[in-house]
């Protein structure tokens, strides 16, 4: 009988660790949350998926999904053209190339908590500058503090500022890897700016671009600091999102079951839905 | 049916890369462009498929003007030494895409692309895309897409550079019947002296941004006129040393001399340089009338069935490629042959006068 040799396993243990540490050992904690009621003193007591079906049937839970859903959506359909155009009308050489990248670079430097202060006191009506300029110069009635729809626009404006960048990089990227070759072939066919777009370049930044969308995906997804600091949920609930509501059962209310239950929820839609977009983006790519 | 370039030059800010140059290119032999790397036949090539533009002169292509003209008007194709194809088109696609943006029938379409596909032997591959493709069949894609178009202008720009040994020579073998007879002028651009001779046809000889010879291959390879000619088109480089001649006699500067026939006779006395091919300098004496060449060797190698040695002749290095195997000893001082027919005399101007 051949000998087994066991010390591989002394070469995986660092890792094993860890994980474990940073990842398994919060996860079972969650775990063990969702399935279990206390009523304080550190007693517990089996509760079964009882929280699960509890946050799936809540109407507050829907819609805090929901408006989720919808900045995701919005987020995305903004930033992933809006970043392509960008990128698309860079410079490839000369002396602007480090101006704009440079340029591009800088929101992303910023940390999240400021971006957020940075916006509230941008769009504050009588002491922002733009706020002021709105409602005073050009008579516009925006309140970001009032009114829901303003709520929503100074949010989604936020992450496309902050985050628009992103793409744009990434994009910016793929676009210079291709060769000057591909453009000269293109022009010798006669191809359209479109044809060279859908043919040449987009197939090109493909890649790039899934990576893109996925990250952008998950960051609003599970976006939390900036509209947090921005308009902390309100007005009313109109801009909270499932991360805030969150935050607000676990740690305002202390509901360690229920909070537990959403995390694992959230967790799982968010997964799913990754898995989703990159099947479906790389589903025609030979290996 | 020709493409005429009329005192072409081009500049980047300052910097000339194309010195004045007026050509002649014939529809139905292969036109090479030999030169070194960077010594502008890119920038010539994209010059006349009108991706750059001309500082200044005229492009003619069949005697009507196409200076201004955008590259899809000249009607033009352009095969790289990358393999550029569209990489989501099958290889049908690929083919006809110039034929699609230039508005033609389907059923027209499908002929011509199965036509050129079959020249190709590209009849399998229709329906795959590029990156499923071997290096020699993606060229040949953008080969057959060059064919199918009917292109007045072909330009190659050293289509084999980045293909592995065997394929290049399959292909090189290939190229000059693929546009026999099609009517189109094809100027193909290459680094190597051999592949040159082996397409044959007319050959133009670049140096830094400059045609310096231009006419048939094996003529020019015959006779070349300057001494930058000579070197251009020489692989090893070919050999030269400083000479004068004096009565009816040349003498090397670094010592051996000979008496001089034919053409070279009624030279004027005075300082020469004279050149000649690394394979005709030989390791073994076979002719009374060779001259001997002594110097230390400083290189051999051994490249199949021939020996090259490297070794110094007064302040030169001197190449010297025989057949078969010769025992060469590094360091050691050993005797080379050569017979003065076979060498050039440039003037101190660098031009040949026999």
């Amino acid at each position: 009988m051949r000998k087994v040799n066991q010390k591989g396993w002394l070469f995986v243990l660092p890792v094993v660790v860890l994980v474990a540490f940073n990842a398994l050992i919060p996860m079972m904690t969650v775990v063990n949350y969702s399935v279990q009621e206390t009523f304080g003193d550190n007693v517990f007591f089996w509760h079964g998926l009882g929280w699960f079906e509890d946050i799936l049937k809540s109407d507050r839970f829907q819609a805090a999904l929901g408006r989720q859903a919808f900045f995701t959506f919005l987020i995305l359909i903004i930033e992933v053209p809006l970043g392509v155009i960008i990128a698309l009308s860079m410079p490839r050489k000369g002396f602007w190339v480090p101006v704009c990248l440079v340029t591009m670079a800088l929101p992303m430097l910023i940390p999240w908590n400021v971006v957020g202060a940075m916006w509230n006191i941008f769009t504050l009506p009588d002491i922002g500058l733009l706020g002021y300029f709105l409602n005073h110069v050009l008579g516009i009635s925006y309140d970001m503090t009032q009114n829901p729809t303003a709520a929503w626009i100074t949010v989604i404006t936020m992450d496309v500022w902050h985050w628009t960048s992103l793409v744009v990089l990434l994009c910016y990227a793929g676009l210079v890897s291709i060769p000057d070759a591909y453009y000269q072939a293109a022009k010798i066919d006669g191809a359209s700016n479109w044809s060279v777009f859908r043919y040449i370049q987009l197939p090109k930044m493909k890649q790039v671009l899934t990576i893109a969308v996925l990250l952008r995906f998950m960051d609003s997804f599970n976006v939390y600091t900036e509209p947090f600091v921005l308009t902390g949920g309100g007005p009313g609930n109109s801009t909270t999102l499932l991360s805030i509501d969150l935050v607000k059962i676990a740690l305002g209310q202390f509901d360690l079951g229920p909070a537990a239950a959403m995390s694992l929820i959230y967790f799982a839609i968010t997964l799913f839905a990754s898995w989703l977009f990159y099947t479906l983006m790389t589903r025609n790519d030979v290996k | 049916m020709a493409l005429e370039l009329q005192a072409v030059t081009k500049r980047v800010g300052q910097a000339v890369h194309i010195k004045e140059t007026s050509l002649v290119f014939e529809p139905g032999r292969f036109n090479v462009l030999l030169g070194e790397t960077g010594s502008g036949k890119t920038s010539l090539i994209k010059l006349m498929a009108g991706l750059d533009r001309l500082a200044s002169g005229k492009l003619l292509m069949n005697g009507r003007d196409v200076t201004g003209l955008s590259p899809q008007k000249r009607n033009i194709s352009l095969v790289h030494q990358f393999f550029v194809n569209y990489p989501h088109m099958t290889v049908f696609e690929n083919i006809a895409s110039p034929l699609r943006v230039a508005g033609l029938a389907a059923s027209e379409i499908q002929g011509r692309v199965e036509a050129a596909a079959d020249v190709l032997k590209l009849r399998p591959m229709l329906k795959r895309r590029p990156h499923e493709l071997s290096g020699g069949q993606q060229q040949r894609t953008a080969l057959a897409r060059a064919i199918a178009k009917e292109s007045t202008a072909v330009f190659l720009d050293e289509p084999l550079a980045n293909l592995d040994y065997k394929l290049r020579e399959e292909l090189r073998d290939q190229l000059p019947e693929l546009f026999a007879g099609r009517g189109a002028v094809v100027v193909y651009a290459t680094s190597e002296p051999a592949e040159a001779l082996m397409l044959g046809g007319m050959t133009a000889l670049m140096q830094d941004g400059r045609v310096t010879q231009f006419g048939p291959t094996a003529q020019i390879y015959r006779r070349p006129n300057t001494l930058v000619s000579a070197r251009v088109f020489s692989d090893p480089p070919i050999n030269a040393a400083p000479a004068t001649k004096t009565g009816d006699r040349m003498r090397l500067t670094a010592g051996a001399e000979w008496p001089l026939a034919g053409a070279a006779a009624s030279l004027a006395d005075g300082p020469y340089t004279v050149a000649v091919r690394p394979h005709h300098v030989r390791p073994m004496h076979a002719e009374a009338s060779e001259v001997k060449l002594t110097g230390p060797i400083m290189v051999t190698e051994l490249s199949g069935s021939e020996s090259s040695a490297h070794f110094r002749l007064g302040e030169d290095t001197w190449v010297s490629l025989a057949p078969g195997v010769h025992p060469f000893e590094v360091g050691a001082a050993h005797a080379f042959y050569m017979d003065p027919a076979n060498c050039f005399y440039f003037a101190p101007d660098g031009a040949l006068v026999a």
